[in-house]
């Protein structure tokens, strides 16, 4: 029988305020195995685990409930509280009084019985608790980067500069990823290739940082410390060791009409292309979809004119295969598809564009060499019409609930750069709210509206019609005014939501990294572990977390960086001692759990087994603990609960569930 | 039948089974019953006949621990069985002699009674079915006294074999799943009450367990002390609520919808619509799927790609 001391703590006001805990430590005595029983306001402060640790002394415990907070806040400390003063921190189980009852109750006799059930349960777990030792893995210190916008680049600078190898692996064939597209920058203004290109070069250069482009992962296994990933390196037909990056071969290549990825679709590229000038690595692929040599075996003309032979048709994809100890995931974003939108007429008329699109016509570099004008005639606008909050803030199933925060900011700069550039050009921008915290952003804003004399009208747009004399007709309500507006516009730019990139879920899956209902991977927790996802080893850079601008990107790049080298810098790390165990005289050798396994643990042997007097040979289960990571799939797939969870038994959750419907 | 006698007689003499499983003559033609017959002289006692509905595979494996190989006799239907558990690592291949006999539909006492025949003295297994009666001599359609599972037969195929010996002929007639569709339509009230008052019928004799070829675990959690559930199966209504619940949980995947379940069951409750259901399920959820079919197949439930479905499914009150 466990001698089990239960602690329940206040929580300040948070638990005592809604939860009876003198009632509770009354009620928990009259629990099997209870010899004692305190509460006490903060359990977690120093004084409250000194308080563990005398009742550990005085009665002997064998095992320690504590009704606090969720075990993912404190589960830890009180692990560790109970190790110091001689007791196995697997003898610890917490009761989540708070955020499982006292934060959702109001009525103090409910919120206190519940409080008393949860308790119930813990002590009915530790009554089957088993003290358990854990064991110890090796870290392998090279962590890989998903992703080589500036998320990823800077990640991986940072880690570098720590003296640590990192890869980035980057789906497209050059890195820079979202940023690369941009213009200008707000608030500042300054150029975004300007200050972005340096940060690739440096990447590039840098002695510990190995750059994959076009490649994408393809596999995943095994866990912290020692993650072996397969990289399909995508046959660019180019040999990157030959090609000096003159760009011949992109010049005189005779397909030329398809649409560059890079200039969203406004301009076309050829087959054979680098995404843009300052590409990294400046070695072209042949895209194979385009490409004549491929589609009809005739042409050639990239092999003939490249004077490095560099050109490789026949080159074939290659599969990579690495260890990491850490992987950082920064796979950025995209803008929503607008098909949903036949009111803003997107799809119908060429001068409505996406906010990301003008940066690309903005741009020096872009398709209209920088020149504002519309895309269906090639003619100076003269009343432009800005519409945020497209897809975003949205109640419905079309767009996005949450506010893609990059909005309101960039479509202030596009107005100030317009009528700084064009000042007999008329700027009018709708809007919901427009929200601009953030250090100098309000100020920007406002000298939008101030000193450049952008008109802002509180309002949703409702139509966009194109007009048979090539204008735009507007349609949209004025709040303030209690109005609605006609107005004509020679172009409309939509602020178009943001969503996380096409894929994510995907390397979310073979990460076994949680996502949430929009496809943004979830923090551990999101106000004191922002930058890890749930999932021990693998860490969140960027967009792919949640909407972010580039200064708030850059520094979750360097706090993900810091915890990777934070692992990275340990020899070994302490593994979980809650792994599964099969029971041999139950085990029928299906193979089932084997099967379901995400890390390979499981194989099968056979071996003699003494059944209750029957010696027969067995095909049975076998569980690699320094693989198991707890994870519990097999548990419930054997069909003849052969297979258990140490500390997380089947017993033992059963038990809990009986001290619950009890 | 007597094509297939010889030949397991044959096999037997010359060495290449050591025994050979198939069914024994009962008291009457419709109640003959699986047997093992380790000798020629055994043999005489062999038959197979329209009755012979058992399906053989789940003995096969106390057979595969036995020495030599054994003769097994396997419908096309219970050759789905035999694979899945050769998958399952319960049964081995490489110890069966597997004769994939014919089968045009099996037929049951039972049907044939609730056909609404009484007094019965003795019946053929010919079609038309002749029954000799108290009541004098009457003939029956050979559908009137087939088993209801052959209504939906998987087809006259054996997925594996070494030899095939008689003829067979597809009986399907209806679609398996327009049961599953007519409680699917219920509401959940109407649905309870459907399965509770089946369900209450139950007297746990465990046959339904015992004959399932996906219920080959060497000791099943409910007769276990491991998790305490012998003492819950005391509680009131645990069959209603529990037991065939979960052991439709634990098959999931690996039921080959071979019927054995409610051909056993001296209730008359129609435990494979739970099967059934779950089929159904993840055929809609993972395609189209059949256990058995494929012994190196890996199920969907034990296998993952990134287009299976997600578990919002759940939230949205799960499929119909």
């Amino acid at each position: 029988m466990q001698r089990i001391g239960v602690f329940v703590c206040h929580c300040g006001s948070n638990i005592a305020a809604t939860v009876d805990v003198k009632k509770v430590v009354e009620m928990v005595l009259l629990e099997p195995g209870v010899v004692h029983a305190e509460d006490y306001q903060y359990m977690c402060s120093e004084a409250g685990q000194a308080k563990i640790g005398a009742a550990i002394a005085d009665k002997k415990l064998t095992g320690i409930v504590v009704c606090s907070c969720s075990p993912r806040m404190h589960e830890a400390t009180f692990r560790k509280c109970a190790e110091r003063y001689g007791l196995n921190p697997y003898m610890v189980e917490i009761a989540n009084i708070r955020e499982h009852c006292s934060w959702i109750h109001k009525d103090m006799q409910e919120a206190t019985e519940k409080a008393v059930i949860l308790a119930r349960a813990a002590i009915a777990k530790v009554n089957l608790n088993a003290p358990l030792q854990a064991g110890e893995s090796r870290v392998t210190k090279r962590a890989l980067v998903i992703g080589g916008g500036i998320a990823g680049i800077q990640t991986a600078l940072d880690i570098a500069d720590a003296g640590y190898e990192v890869d980035i692996v980057e789906k497209t064939p050059s890195i820079g990823g979202r940023m690369s597209q941009l213009d200008k920058t707000f608030p500042t203004l300054d150029c975004s290739a300007c200050i972005l290109t340096p940060k690739m070069v440096d990447a590039a250069g840098h002695p510990n940082i190995n750059i994959y482009t076009y490649s994408e992962v393809e596999k995943v296994s095994g866990f912290v410390g020692d993650f072996t990933v397969d990289i399909r390196k995508k046959a660019r037909s180019v040999d990157a060791t030959k090609c000096t990056g003159c760009g011949v071969c992109q010049e005189k290549c005779p397909s030329k009409k398809t649409p560059s990825e890079f200039n969203r679709g406004l301009g076309n590229r050829s087959a054979i292309y680098t995404p843009f000038a300052q590409a990294i690595p400046n070695v072209p692929v042949i895209d194979r979809e385009a490409c004549l040599k491929f589609k009809t075996g005739k042409c050639g003309v990239c092999e003939k004119v490249c004077q490095a032979g560099a050109i490789d048709y026949a080159q074939q994809d290659e599969i990579i295969t690495e260890k990491y100890g850490a992987i950082v995931v920064a796979t950025g974003f995209d803008t929503i598809k607008l098909d949903q939108y036949d009111e803003y007429a997107y799809n119908q008329s060429k001068d409505v564009i996406t906010s990301l699109e003008l940066e690309r016509i903005m741009n020096a570099a872009g398709p209209t060499k920088g020149h504002l004008e519309r895309l269906s005639d090639g003619k100076a606008p003269k009343e432009i019409v800005f519409v945020q909050c497209v897809g975003s803030r949205c109640s419905d199933d079309r767009g996005k609930p949450y506010c893609s925060k990059i909005c309101c900011m960039y479509t202030a700069k596009h107005a100030m750069l317009i009528r700084d550039k064009y000042p007999d050009v008329n700027v009018t921008v709708f809007y919901i709210d427009v929200r601009t915290p953030g250090k100098n952003f309000d100020e920007f804003y406002r000298r939008a509206v101030e000193e450049y004399g952008v008109n802002y009208i509180k309002g949703q747009v409702g139509k966009v019609a194109p007009q048979p004399d090539g204008s735009l007709l507007v349609q949209a309500s004025d709040l303030l005014d209690n109005k609605q507006i006609k107005m004509k516009a020679d172009m409309v730019v939509l602020a178009t939501a943001i969503e996380p990139n096409q894929g994510v879920r995907n390397i979310a899956t073979m990460l076994t990294a949680s996502i949430d209902t929009n496809n943004f991977l979830t923090e551990a927790h999101p106000k004191l572990r922002p930058v890890e996802s749930p999932t021990a080893g693998v860490f969140l850079s960027g967009v792919c977390q949640g909407p972010k601008d580039i200064p708030e990107t850059v520094a979750q790049a360097g706090a993900a960086a810091v915890k990777v080298i934070g692992l990275l810098a340990k020899d070994k790390l302490t593994t979980n001692p809650c792994t599964a165990k099969p029971d041999e005289l139950l085990c029928n050798g299906c193979g089932n759990c084997a099967k379901v396994c995400p890390y390979g643990a499981i194989t099968y042997e056979v071996r003699q087994v003494n059944d209750h007097g029957i010696r027969e040979d067995r095909r049975l289960a076998n569980v690699n603990s320094a693989l198991c990571q707890g994870c519990g799939a097999c548990t419930v797939t054997c069909p003849s609960g052969a297979m258990d969870l140490q500390g997380f038994s089947n017993r033992q959750l059963i038990a809990e569930v009986d001290a619950i419907c009890r | 039948m007597q094509e297939l006698k010889n030949r397991a007689i044959e096999l037997l003499e010359n060495g290449t089974v050591a025994r050979v499983l198939g069914w024994k003559i009962g008291e009457n033609t419709y109640d003959p019953e699986p047997a093992f017959f380790d000798s020629v002289e055994a043999m005489k006692d062999f038959v197979y006949n329209n009755f012979c509905a058992a399906n053989l595979s789940k003995y096969m494996i106390e057979a595969s621990k036995l020495e030599g190989k054994t003769l097994v006799c396997l419908k096309p239907c219970d050759s789905y069985s035999f694979n899945q558990l050769v998958s399952d690592h319960r049964v081995d291949r490489e110890k069966a002699y597997i004769i994939g006999v014919g089968c045009k539909g099996k037929l049951s006492i039972e049907q044939i009674k609730k056909s609404g025949v009484k007094g019965i003295l003795s019946v053929t297994d010919s079609d038309p079915i002749q029954v000799e009666t108290l009541y004098g001599n009457k003939e029956l359609p050979y559908t009137a006294g087939m088993l209801s599972r052959c209504f939906s037969c998987k087809g006259k195929e054996h997925v594996v074999y070494d030899e095939l010996i008689g003829e067979s002929a597809e009986t399907s007639t209806v679609d398996r799943f327009d049961e599953v569709r007519r409680i699917e339509a219920m509401t959940p009230e109407e649905k309870f009450a459907f399965f509770q008052a089946e369900l209450s019928k139950c007297i746990r004799c465990n046959a339904c367990r015992n004959v399932c070829p996906a219920c080959n675990c060497r000791k099943c959690v409910f007769d276990g002390n491991k998790f305490d559930s012998a003492q819950k199966a005391n509680v009131d209504s645990f069959e209603e609520k529990m037991f065939h619940i979960i052991r439709a949980f634990h098959v999931a995947g690996r039921c080959t919808d071979c019927g054995e379940c409610s051909r056993v069951c001296p209730q008359g409750i129609p435990l494979h619509l739970f099967n059934r259901k779950f089929i159904k399920d993840i055929n809609t959820l993972y395609g189209e799927y059949q256990a058995g079919a494929d012994p190196e197949a890996k199920g969907p439930l034990t296998s993952f790609t990134t287009e299976d479905a997600e578990p919002s499914i759940v939230s949205k009150g799960g499929i119909v």
